[in-house]
């Protein structure tokens, strides 16, 4: 039976342990994914503490706490610390989100990690450095799907009118911000992900197919019309459960899916 | 083919630094709104445009934007641009240039149908129109009449839906980005003129040269050199930094906007929005002060009243929370229906960072840090300008700005809430039709002079390899704590000179900073560095340029002048830098005391009460 194994320069190994901060009452041990192309080494998990009485409630605000007092080269993305620009997302014990909007204390860890914070660049993407993933092919299926409002009717002089109804379509669907935590806990995008397009693209598109201002629909599901884009979703719902804007790609897919027999019959 | 690419390599200190060079007829820096908007412009035009970004576009803080966007569009009840002129002049305290707040507020509604247009999901009402809410200042009737409903919302993430369908245009018309490079430095030829910028990329640490007929700054505000900001950690002021280094002035840098509505502790944005929609704040004696400083206007006064307002209220004692330091706003007598449709984001921010139920209690705020009114001097076209031989309106060739990074000046001393996103798409807009006037596709540019990339990779590799006994962490905290203490929502002379010389202090502490990582790929220590190389100097002239403003207007409310002063200090402050005398030069610019067209007669100064 064949064997399956991480290629050896891939296996995640021991790293340093960076010595306790002096005199602070209250510590959280964090376990820090960390790997830099430039050294040619093995990925390793780096364990630190941190002092929670002179730092934040959030994850994000540990990770500054770490690299504003005890090592500068602990990379990783941020920006609004608001949960609205998505440049932190990561996985936080275990689990896929955003660091800014993350309790420390939400991640409790789990049998002999418990008690500890576990942080680890969104699953099964290449990692560029430590918490850094390559997202090019994430955006790549995103523009995949033409995200702007396409017509052919002339425009108005004003705006398109669209019923209050019509609006509230787009609710749960307008705001996803792009993080990636849905995609990449998608265990069907692990696998296919050069051919499936994965939660977020799919919730996108569905936001400008159920858009009533747009004339494209034939168009937009054509597209779609694909054993592997749209079709890989097998409701597995961990995109439900990831995403930090409590969004739900999986209805989205759904709604597309029927979208896509209702034009057959 | 307009693009050419070619390599080489320069030696900085022993370092080899391969080097990569573009050319196109226009590259702009920053994909936030006013980038994005003119990126698309541009490209429109037929021009070979770059778009340059440290973040991917839906990243830059413009996402965060919540209220509005402000247009006399109307939907709500009578408006008209007249009216919205008005308010924006009174709200800049006379500090406006009135020919560009006249352009700014004409091309206001086109703008917004445009965006319409392109897909935004704004908020509609019962009629299927852009639905519209109150913000503060924005008043009918010159003044007169009630509050008018003239900012455009969808829901209350208008920023989020604004770039992110500005985004979708750009990849509509094939814009080529260049995501994750870090703009270092601008080139600048012997005439003066700017032909490009140097840029990192940070996942490969090439060194990257664009060359360009025309450079467009939309890099944003500096909101972090303070300690406690709405603004994003990557609101470094790249593009004022980069000025300064040039050789080039900033203006009105004194005047820094403090949004009333922080999150106490966590520095995020509450939406002003919030207000509009009903919401009001109140004491530890739970008296709803505002009826006491703006008696018309009350809690929709603008943003630098209110916050002097609840600054006074916590001075005098009437502070809340168990060290008496902020103020409650409730939003508890809401229909929890409302809250849900227009304002469910800052519903859960308030969740989030302050652990409230908006329905059952207020949320803790704090005045915090949250625009620059001051920028890079451009005119309503959106080029930079110097002043040179004493003509203040010196066209700086091949470089322009638009959005925060910008001083048009159509925010003056005090910007109206709303009035930055419509600010972004019409002078993006604006930046876009210039390019289409000034740029012929695919000219041939002239070579670049020699020493292009000097400024740029000494400075990289300076701070790369800096060694010395300061991290860049605790430099930055030291700039941030001097001008959160000394230079915040009041100030006087005696706060200002011992601001002055803490600040220089810090600057020349740079010559100390000590970064760790050394590698060239994700360098994100290298990065923190240059960025606070950025902030310190817009830092340095924000506090010197406030030290030699002794009036009050606008945000810069000065205790010991606490009089407006329009005979000596009706005009603007230009500030330069001598990076390596580490001094500051300071000088004016005469306000334009005249409209655009004879639709509108020159709006005289008056008091300014609401």
């Amino acid at each position: 039976m064949a064997e399956f194994n991480l290629p050896q320069n891939s296996r995640l190994t021991e790293g340093k342990a960076w010595p306790k901060p002096a005199g602070a009452a209250k510590l959280t041990e964090f376990k820090v994914y960390r790997w830099n192309p430039d050294t040619g080494e093995n990925p390793r998990t780096d364990t630190y503490f941190v002092d929670r009485e002179d730092c934040g409630p959030m994850v994000l605000d540990a990770l500054i706490w770490i690299k504003s007092k005890i090592d500068p080269t602990l990379t990783f993305r941020r920006s609004c610390r608001e949960g609205i620009c998505g440049s932190c997302a990561m996985n936080m014990d275990g689990k896929n989100g955003l660091a800014c909007t993350t309790g420390i204390d939400e991640c409790s860890g789990h049998g002999k990690s418990a008690g500890k914070v576990a942080i680890y660049p969104l699953p099964h993407m290449p990692v560029i450095k430590d918490l850094v993933p390559d997202l090019t092919r994430f955006y790549a299926q995103h523009a995949s799907i033409e995200p702007w409002l396409k017509t052919t009717t002339p425009a108005p002089e004003k705006e398109w009118k669209q019923a209050k109804d019509d609006r509230e379509k787009l609710d749960g669907l307008y705001e996803c911000i792009l993080c990636a935590c849905c995609s990449t806990s998608c265990p069907s995008y692990w696998w296919n992900g050069d051919r499936y397009l994965g939660p977020a693209a799919l919730l996108q598109a569905y936001r400008w197919l159920i858009d009533s201002r747009d004339e494209s629909t034939g168009e937009r599901l054509d597209n779609l019309e694909d054993p592997f884009r749209l079709y890989r979703c097998h409701t597995i719902m961990n995109c439900a459960n990831a995403c930090p804007k409590g969004l739900n790609p999986a209805k989205a897919i759904a709604e597309v899916k029927k979208m896509m027999v209702a034009r057959q019959v | 083919m307009a693009i050419t690419k070619a390599r080489s390599t320069a030696t900085y200190a022993g370092q080899a630094y391969p080097i990569t060079d573009h050319t196109f007829d226009v590259v702009v820096v920053g994909a936030g709104g006013a980038g994005l908007r003119a990126t698309v412009g541009c490209s429109q035009a037929g021009l070979r445009t770059a778009c340059i970004s440290k973040v991917f576009p839906t990243r830059s803080h413009t996402v965060a934007a919540q209220g509005g966007v402000a247009a006399s569009l109307g939907n709500m009840g009578k408006d008209t641009w007249q009216w919205h002129m008005y308010d924006t002049v009174k709200g800049s305290d006379w500090l406006g240039d009135q020919d560009a707040i006249e352009y700014l507020v004409r091309n206001a509604p086109a703008a917004v149908y445009e965006l319409e247009h392109w897909g935004v999901p704004f908020s509609r009402t019962e009629s299927g129109k852009i639905y519209q809410r109150p913000f503060g200042g924005m008043t009918t009737e010159f003044g007169e009449g009630p509050p008018a409903q003239r900012t455009c919302a969808a829901a209350d993430r208008t920023g989020h839906a604004m770039l992110h369908t500005l985004y979708g245009q750009a990849l509509r018309y094939n814009t080529e980005f260049f995501i994750e490079y870090f703009a270092i430095d601008l080139i600048m030829d012997e005439d003066g003129h700017c032909r490009g910028v140097i840029a990192l990329k940070l996942d490969d640490g090439t060194i990257h040269r664009f060359r360009s007929q025309q450079t467009i700054l939309a890099t944003g505000g500096y909101g972090r050199a303070y300690f406690s900001a709405t603004s994003a950690h990557t609101c470094t002021g790249d593009g004022g930094g980069m000025v300064l280094r040039a050789g080039l002035p900033l203006q009105d840098m004194e005047f820094v906007q403090f949004h009333p509505t922080g999150i106490y502790g966590a520095g995020c944005l509450i939406t002003e929005g919030a207000r509009g929609e009903g919401g009001y704040l109140t004491n530890s004696e739970g008296e709803r002060f505002m009826e006491r400083y703006a008696p018309s206007a009350k809690d929709l006064a603008s943003r630098d009243v209110v916050s002097r307002s609840m600054t006074m209220e916590i001075r005098g004692g009437r502070g809340v929370g168990k060290n008496k330091d902020h103020i409650y706003l409730h939003l508890d007598h809401l229909d929890p229906k409302i809250l849900h449709e227009r304002l469910p984001g800052i519903s859960e921010s308030a969740k989030i960072f302050a652990g409230v139920d908006v329905t059952r209690e207020p949320i803790p705020v704090l005045p915090t840090v949250h625009y620059n009114m001051g920028g890079i001097p451009t005119n309503f076209h959106g080029e930079v300008l110097t002043k040179v031989d004493g003509n203040p309106d010196t066209v700086v060739p091949g470089l322009m700005a638009i959005g925060e990074a910008a001083c048009v000046s159509v925010h003056g001393a005090n910007r109206l809430g709303s009035n930055s996103l419509i600010d972004l798409v019409v002078f993006g807009r604006a930046a876009g039709l210039r390019c289409a006037e000034t740029v012929t596709a695919g000219e041939k540019q002239p070579e670049l002079p020699k020493n292009s990339a000097d400024l740029a990779l000494i400075r990289l590799d300076k701070y790369r390899n800096a060694s010395g006994g300061t991290s860049t962490a605790e430099l930055r905290g030291r700039m941030q704590k001097t001008m959160q203490d000394n230079c915040a929502v009041y100030r006087t002379g005696e706060t200002l000179e011992e601001g002055h010389k803490l600040i220089h202090e810090v600057w020349g502490g740079i010559t100390d900073i000590a970064t760790t990582d050394r590698s060239l790929i994700w360098n994100s220590d290298l990065v923190e560095t240059l960025e606070f190389d950025n902030l310190i100097t817009q830092a340095v002239v924000t506090m010197d340029s406030a030290l030699n403003r002794p009036e009050s207007r606008g945000a810069h409310a000065r205790e010991d002048y606490p009089n407006r002063d329009d005979k000596d200090w009706m005009k603007h402050t230009l500030s330069w830098i001598d990076d390596e005398k580490r001094s500051v030069t300071l000088d004016e610019r005469p306000v334009h005391t005249y409209t655009l067209s004879n639709d509108i007669e020159y709006i005289k100064p008056k008091a300014r009460v609401y």
